[in-house]
């Protein structure tokens, strides 16, 4: 029996499998997001009037890999700088509306800096941005543990497909991709090494991964 | 996890260990909060099914429940249907029908939460059967070992007590032996039960040759009435050779905690001052409960299908 | 009335056989009979064994006719092979007098499927602190001859005593429910390793090894017959056969569910398990399998105990003690007992249907004697079994009006294909037959 023929690959939008950001890139890409970081703290005291500068920033990743990254971009801001930026992290775990899909996990930490979070600049730090859901139970973690002046968002890798209207303030790599897709971040840190993949999925999956594979 | 806590054999070294670093997350996260609440289930419906009195648990389940947003029905054995001869079965048919996600279940039948679990799709949780298990209370006394000396593994744990009608001595024996700890019972031979021997614990009928070679002693609740069924002369002489007084708690090992999983029978098993004393973890237990029962409801209910 | 020829079964095990079943008696036993307008009943690969006799069991009627009446457990009883049944006596009223037996006595003649055979109370309202009129029952249209307190023990031991002296008038027996009260006060299960693990109530073997020496001891000394109900230890066996080696009229029996289970069922916290007394050990259940081999118990009882679907289906603590045995008895010895090896069908024959019929001074009844070899001249009650069959028990299927079957969705062996009533089929191709 013919089979029938298969959509071409080249339909989907995304691009194709392979190392997206090599241990080179990743450094790189952390740079950049540190000196926008110091832009923006700069700036916002500018047009805020707030006094705080770089000492009003916190940096909370969300765990797994946002928390890492988060400590790197504060180590990054303060080898350009010379001053230390504070750093949190906030497991969102129990904040997600996705439980009953994904099945419960083990929790990490949160911390947050000695000195709290309210009235300050707070940037979400993550790896991969993708629907958007991770970002809004960590905007509802946040909510429960302060009133901060200001939310930002830096994610090291946007893949696109939003569920919700959220929108990443400093991205890394902007990267198309098709739903079916898996874009896995690596890090020194948890995995051994630095870099970005992009692998195709299960076909037939349409479970959102990257972002939520953590 | 298993879909639900029923005894501490359900629990094996990874899942018990999960629980404990979960208790100990949602602790950290929560502390020094304004808002100690949290949205992880919300429009989930746990019930408290409570046959036998037991304010302190059913509070304590109340609110781990409410700081994850659960929906919570208490549902006591007075005052309601239950009272009227309603069954057990009926009654879980009954919060089966409205879509009770969880039971939490305290009952003065051993077995009774087994039997519940036949009977409703959602998890249920043993508050307490009987003279079986409790399992979650032995889950908050790993947990408070595991804060005050920072390991379960090795610890060497005496329970002393009324270990043959004691739901929370047979959980701690099960759920510690899983957690790598040596318990060793300590009872006058009426209060052990015949079979004691197969229990993964040692038995000693002699306190004071116990307590300067533990980590932990945890003392359980004599009730003064079990001297008119002859398990022992007189409160008095129990209390001179098991209960735990100033002079006893003397010569512990530095480091050596006190526990009893309350109420206490103050001057029956422990002497005023050893209940209040530094070694006393009487009111971290009660504290450590809420956030282990969280952890609980949140491993069986965060991602059980609705 | 209808004749039957047989053809083909084998009594007992023995050679086949054709048997020619005329007027209530077993006219002819031999090869190739024929007889014009007989109704022949195939039977090749069949066992015949005389018609069981439980002295066993409990019918509920009067009281909980809900759970059980005499038509539908005479109804189990026959399809489980049996022809006769002792009724016990702890119906609501309790079966103390002559009225209460004589009723249960007609009630088993209406249904007319097995002889139902009441069994009287030792005690009034089977409360233990006075005998009941024993004599009037033994008198009555009932006949009785066994009596039993069951489910209560006799425990003061001079109204034990006396009891088993004042019996001696009528030949009668005091059937024993073997429990030491003061030591099972609310016991729930069998005391040992996993009543520990379970947090039930502990039921101490000695509890019913302390009274059964007693009693035996009891029996020697005034010289009268005792029988031992339930028999489920280790301990007991032995004390059994120690005072039958002393020549003490002492009897005994084992219940099926006592040869096949152990108290390991009670890990499901299912009340179906629940039973009084309790399901033992591993080393009980061999013991008990070994004193039903050598005769040191002399009979299989059921203790067939109907209970309402609300009365298991609770708590275990809430539940009432008792299982259902009367349709599988047969079976779990045939498991227990024949097929190991323990058992040839002589020996069923002898210690399901002989020596309990003997127990109950059923065997000198002439035309309505029970438990008598399978030989010419004897009243037909026969019971075919197909050893080869098996099935899964499907408690829906039974003909009780309860369902508390401890061996729901077990496979057991042994089919009851025909069962005869003084030469009338109540049950034919394993159906009862009204």
């Amino acid at each position: 029996m013919a089979r029938a023929p298969e959509p071409a690959r080249s339909t989907a939008p995304g691009g194709a499998p392979g190392t997206l950001l090599t241990s080179a890139d990743v450094a790189r890409v952390v740079d950049r997001m540190a000196h926008q970081l110091i832009e923006r703290a700069a700036s916002g005291r500018a047009e805020d009037g707030a006094d705080g500068g770089l000492a009003d920033l916190v940096l909370v990743g969300i765990p797994t890999r946002g928390a890492p990254l988060a400590r790197r971009l504060a180590a990054r801001i303060e080898a350009f700088t010379g001053t230390r930026v504070d750093v949190g992290t906030a497991d969102i775990t129990l904040y997600r509306d996705d439980l009953r899909l994904r099945g419960v996990r083990a929790l990490e930490p949160t911390v947050l800096p000695d000195a709290g979070i309210d009235g300050r600049l707070v940037v979400l730090v993550d790896d991969v941005l993708f629907s958007g859901r991770s970002v809004r139970a960590a905007l509802d973690a946040l909510r429960d543990l302060g009133r901060p002046r200001v939310v930002q968002l830096a994610v090291l890798v946007d893949r696109g497909h939003r569920e919700l209207p959220i929108k990443a303030d400093f991205v890394g790599k902007n990267v198309p991709t098709s739903r079916s897709q898996q874009v896995r971040v690596h890090l020194a840190e948890i995995d051994g090494a630095d870099e970005v993949l992009v692998t195709d999925g299960e076909p037939g999956v349409r479970e959102p991964r990257g972002e939520e594979a953590r | 996890m298993k879909r639900h806590l029923l005894e501490a054999a359900d629990l094996d070294r990874a899942d018990a260990t999960l629980v404990l670093d979960t208790a100990a997350q949602i602790d950290q996260a929560l502390a020094g909060r304004e808002v100690k609440k949290l949205p992880t289930l919300r429009g989930r419906t746990v019930v408290n099914l409570f046959y036998e009195d037991s304010t302190r648990t059913r509070i304590s389940f109340e609110l781990a429940a409410k700081r994850l947003s659960a929906d919570v029905i208490n549902f006591s054995a007075k005052g309601s249907s239950v009272s009227k001869g309603e069954s057990l079965k009926d009654t879980a048919l009954t919060l089966e029908a409205m879509g009770a996600d969880a039971v939490v279940v305290r009952h003065s039948s051993s077995g009774a939460p087994h039997r519940l679990a036949n009977w409703v799709r959602g998890s249920v949780v043993n508050a307490g059967d009987g003279t079986h298990e409790h399992p979650t209370q032995a889950l908050l006394d790993a947990y408070t070992i595991r804060q005050r000396l920072g390991r379960l593994e090795g610890v060497r744990v005496a329970i002393v007590g009324d270990v043959l009608h004691s739901r929370v001595a047979r959980s701690n024996v099960g759920l510690l032996h899983t957690l790598g700890a040596d318990v060793t019972l300590v009872a006058p031979p009426t209060l052990l039960p015949v079979g004691v021997g197969s229990w993964p614990a040692e038995v000693s009928y002699d306190l004071d040759a116990v307590l300067p070679k533990v980590d932990v002693v945890m003392m359980l609740r004599v009730q003064a009435e079990r001297m008119n069924a002859s398990f022992f002369p007189s409160a008095r002489e129990y209390s001179r050779r098991y209960g735990l007084d100033a002079r006893r708690m003397g010569v512990l090992p530095d480091d050596a905690i006190v526990m009893h999983p309350g109420p206490m029978n103050r001057g029956m098993e422990i002497a005023a001052e050893v209940a209040d004393s530094a070694r006393s973890t009487i009111v971290e237990q009660v504290a450590n409960g809420v956030s282990t029962r969280m952890a609980v409801l949140y491993l069986l209910l965060g991602g059980a299908p609705a | 009335m209808t004749s039957y020829l047989i053809k083909g079964a084998r009594p007992c095990g023995g050679e086949p056989a054709d048997i020619l079943l005329t007027d209530g008696r077993i006219a002819a036993i031999g090869e190739s009979l024929s007889a014009t307008g007989a109704e022949v009943v195939e039977a090749a690969g069949l066992i015949a064994l005389p018609g069981l006799v439980d002295l066993h069991t409990h019918l509920r009627e009067p009281g909980r006719e809900d759970a059980e009446t005499v038509e539908t457990g005479s109804r189990a009883a026959a399809l489980g092979g049996f022809t006769a049944v002792h009724a016990m006596a702890n119906t609501d009223p309790v079966a103390d007098t002559a009225g209460v037996v004589e009723q249960v006595w007609r009630l088993g003649q209406e249904a007319g499927l097995v002889d139902v055979v009441p069994v009287g109370a030792v005690t009034v309202g089977l409360a233990g602190e006075r005998l009941a009129e024993l004599g009037a029952m033994a008198d009555s249209a009932a006949r009785v001859r066994v009596f039993s307190d069951d489910g209560h023990c006799v425990a003061d031991p001079a109204l034990m005593r006396r009891a088993l002296e004042y019996v001696k008038a009528f030949d009668g027996v005091v059937a024993q429910h073997a429990e030491e009260p003061r030591l099972t006060v609310g016991a729930q299960m069998h005391e040992g390793d996993r009543s520990a693990r379970l947090g039930l109530t502990g039921w101490p073997a000695a509890a019913e090894e302390a009274i059964i020496a007693r009693d035996v001891l009891l029996a020697e000394h005034v010289g009268a017959r005792l029988h031992v109900c339930h028999v489920s230890t280790a301990g007991s066996v032995e004390i059994l056969r120690w005072a039958k080696s002393r020549g003490v009229q002492v009897t005994a029996e084992v219940t099926p569910h006592h040869l096949l289970l152990t108290d390991a069922c009670a890990e499901s916290y299912d009340p179906v398990f629940k039973v009084n007394p309790p399901l033992r050990t591993d080393a009980d259940v061999e013991a008990l399998r070994a004193g039903l081999a050598d005769g040191t118990i002399d009979a299989v009882g059921t203790d067939h105990a109907p209970h309402a679907v609300e009365d298991k289906e609770s708590e275990w603590a809430q539940a009432r003690p008792g299982m259902l045995g009367l349709e599988q008895a047969l079976a779990v010895v045939i498991e227990t007992m024949v097929e190991p090896g323990r058992l040839d069908w002589a020996g069923v024959a002898d210690r399901m249907s002989v020596r309990p019929a003997a127990i109950g001074r059923l065997d000198g009844l002439g035309d309505r004697s029970q438990g008598r070899p399978i030989a010419p001249g004897e009243p037909a009650n026969l019971v075919l079994v197909d050893p080869a069959a098996r099935a899964t028990v499907d408690p829906a299927a039974l003909a009780s009006r309860s369902r508390n079957s401890p061996y729901a969705g077990r496979e057991l062996p042994g089919r009851v294909v025909a069962t005869f009533l003084r030469g009338t089929a109540t049950v034919l191709d394993g159906k009862a037959t009204r």
